[in-house]
């Protein structure tokens, strides 16, 4: 299958008063058309300003560099006027917070119906029936009465509905969902995840799942991309790293996700705190938290390299990767 | 909304008989009365004319007698300038005031929401920086101070403008007053656009329009703009009656046949109907303005109309 997007060393600097801060370093990817790749990471770790940069919404002291080919086309560095001729119509995101990401102050159908009137020429009329359409189909009930309602009259999954059917008015290649379930219901997440596989297969979306959340990357991803400190540290398919992580990190992340399965008795959380981005530490960065570090870790920083045919890792450490042994 | 209408100018009345119950006492507290003048009235005289105003009743009563008076739309006559009702010096007035008022609304409002626009999207450049500054002044500096001072500079040292008065007609002269009156107002609705808009535009809802490829112009038009305004139109509405009131003092300093002479004049007199006159109407204008900004605050931001 053809790439639809070629992420290529994306770095992305975050300028403060007198220093810079480096969010995401040296990130390499490649997306495959209607593919579903997960991002995981703790809060912190890059994973979402990686993907606001390849939007071009970084916060304004933010600045992304490298590259992300969407086609022929480098996204990094366009102006926002050249951006615009892509965003929503080739490349869309879906937020966390569906409860503040759509405006209060307009009626459904024109934030849905402004899509297509921008990016496909339709008039209001034609825009107004397919948007009554796509309601239909991302599972809202009386999509004609809803059109025709504010943001706040829906419950939030009605509005997380209502977000992934404006992304995907325009039958976009790539469709970027940061955190799209965190702030639904347990049971609503479910219902989400199975509409995002749903919909991305018919429309041969390829999806991005940014998730600190493991149980959501289970059942949906092909491709697991794990991050720490700004730079991908696991990759490979979403079974092998489930059943046979090889970096550290990702064992840890694992283990403290409850699994029905295991029945453990209490969760086992990873033993001290994300690194601040400002002060990472030298080496592997993740070398303080890490149970199998020994000298090399300390002083180089290990680069991402193939472990076996289809999966990558940043890990000096070559042996077992034994559990029991760190619990 | 009708029904919503109704009952706001159903809760109207109690303030407006507040206002009246207030005013009358605190007036009659003050020391001295319409007919103190420079040379005191023979006691014969005083009597009669005190008995013609039945300001020899006692206090409630006369109090009575006004609300009746006002309840039917006659607000008495003028105690100091004989021919004239109150009714008719306010109409005589009003007219003036209330132009001057709406047009320094105007300007205002307009010139402060186009200058707090720019300065928001400008954030922290040198537009934005300039206008922080250059709204406090008139905000700090009273307006009868700033009002001396374009008239000597405008009008005495330049020559550029009138210093004051006004007949019809003469629309030069007032370019002063309209200025010195929409210039605070300008200023506040410039802070309240600048911060509200800055506000609006970091919010999630404009990232999720910059992500769909709307364009800036579009964003701002059609995502910012209403909500931004949410805030400033909440000041409007008091705004403007500031102005209104505001222009009582303005048109003194410029000379100007407004309802302020009359106003001014008749507190100094103790002419008990004008200054009760005037007070009321104003209460009323500022009553209505309030009523409309709820109206259009309704249309503004939707959760307000289910309430």
């Amino acid at each position: 299958m053809a790439d639809v997007l070629v992420v290529d060393d994306l770095d992305v600097t975050f300028q403060l008063h007198n220093s810079e801060v480096k969010a995401v370093s040296d990130l390499d990817f490649a997306l495959a058309e209607g593919e579903t790749l997960a991002v995981v990471g703790e809060s912190g770790s890059g994973k979402s300003q990686a993907f606001l940069s390849i939007m071009g919404l970084l916060a304004k002291n933010g600045k992304g560099s490298g590259r992300a080919m969407l086609g022929d086309t480098n996204l990094i560095g366009l102006s926002p006027g050249e951006l615009d001729r892509y965003r929503g119509k080739d490349i869309a995101m879906i937020f966390q917070d569906p409860m503040t990401s759509l405006n209060p102050a307009l009626r459904i159908r024109t934030q849905l119906g402004e899509v297509l009137v921008r990016h496909q020429g339709y008039d209001r009329e034609r825009a107004n029936r397919a948007v009554i359409e796509m309601l239909e189909r991302v599972g809202i009930p009386e999509p004609v009465k809803r059109a025709s309602a504010y943001p706040h009259e829906l419950s939030g999954g009605m509005r997380q509905r209502v977000m992934i059917a404006m992304a995907l008015l325009c039958r976009p290649k790539v469709l970027i969902a940061d955190e799209p379930t965190t702030a639904l219901d347990v049971t609503v997440q479910a219902q989400m995840l199975d509409l995002f596989k749903t919909l991305t297969n018919d429309f041969g979306t390829a999806l991005v799942l940014i998730t600190h959340d493991l149980g959501v990357v289970a059942g949906v991803a092909d491709r697991m991309m794990v991050m720490y400190g700004g730079r991908c540290i696991e990759k490979g398919p979403t079974d092998t790293l489930f059943y046979d992580p090889r970096h550290p990190y990702t064992l840890g992340l694992l283990h403290s996700t409850p699994n029905v399965d295991k029945r453990a008795a209490r969760l086992d959380p990873i033993q001290g705190l994300p690194p601040s981005l400002e002060h990472l530490p030298r080496g592997c960065a993740f070398h303080p938290r890490c149970a199998f570090r020994f000298d090399r870790c300390f002083e180089e920083r290990p680069p991402l390299l193939p472990v076996e045919d289809v999966r990558e890792k940043a890990c000096w450490y070559q042996g077992e990767l034994n559990y029991e042994e760190v619990a | 909304m009708l029904g919503y209408a109704l009952r706001r100018v159903l809760t109207a009345i109690p303030i407006v008989l507040l206002t009246i119950t207030v005013c009358f006492f605190i007036l009659r507290l003050a020391p001295g009365g319409p007919f103190d003048g420079e040379r005191a009235l023979p006691p014969d005289q005083l009597r009669n004319i005190r008995a013609y105003y039945h300001l020899d009743e006692p206090l409630v009563m006369q109090f009575f007698r006004y609300v009746a008076g006002v309840a039917q739309g006659n607000f008495g006559p003028s105690m100091v300038m004989k021919d004239f009702t109150v009714a008719r010096l306010i109409g005589i007035g009003l007219p003036f005031t209330l132009m001057l008022g709406f047009t320094a609304f105007i300007v205002g409002t307009v010139a402060g929401l186009v200058a707090g626009a720019i300065a928001a999207v400008n954030q922290n450049r040198w537009p934005d920086y300039l206008l922080v500054f250059v709204v406090l002044i008139p905000i700090i500096i009273p307006n009868f101070l700033m009002a001396n001072v374009v008239q000597l500079v405008f009008g005495v040292y330049l020559h550029w403008l009138p210093v004051g008065g006004y007949t019809p007609g003469a629309w030069l002269n007032l370019v002063l007053p309209v200025l010195i009156l929409a210039m605070p107002h300008g200023a506040r609705v410039a802070r309240l656009t600048r911060g509200s808009m800055i506000e609006v535009l970091g919010t999630n809802y404009i990232r999720t329009a910059r992500s769909k490829g709307l364009g800036a112009r579009l964003i701002l038009a059609r995502h910012a703009i209403k909500p931004a305004l949410i805030p400033v139109v909440s000041y409007l509405g008091p705004g403007l009656s500031y102005l209104l009131t505001g222009s009582l003092v303005v048109e003194q300093v410029f000379a100007l046949p407004g309802i302020g002479k009359y106003f001014i004049t008749a507190a100094l007199n103790r002419d008990y109907g004008v200054v009760l006159g005037t007070t009321i109407l104003y209460v009323f204008i500022i009553l209505a303005l309030n009523l409309i900004v709820d109206v259009v605050y309704a249309w503004l931001d939707p959760k307000v109309r289910f309430r």
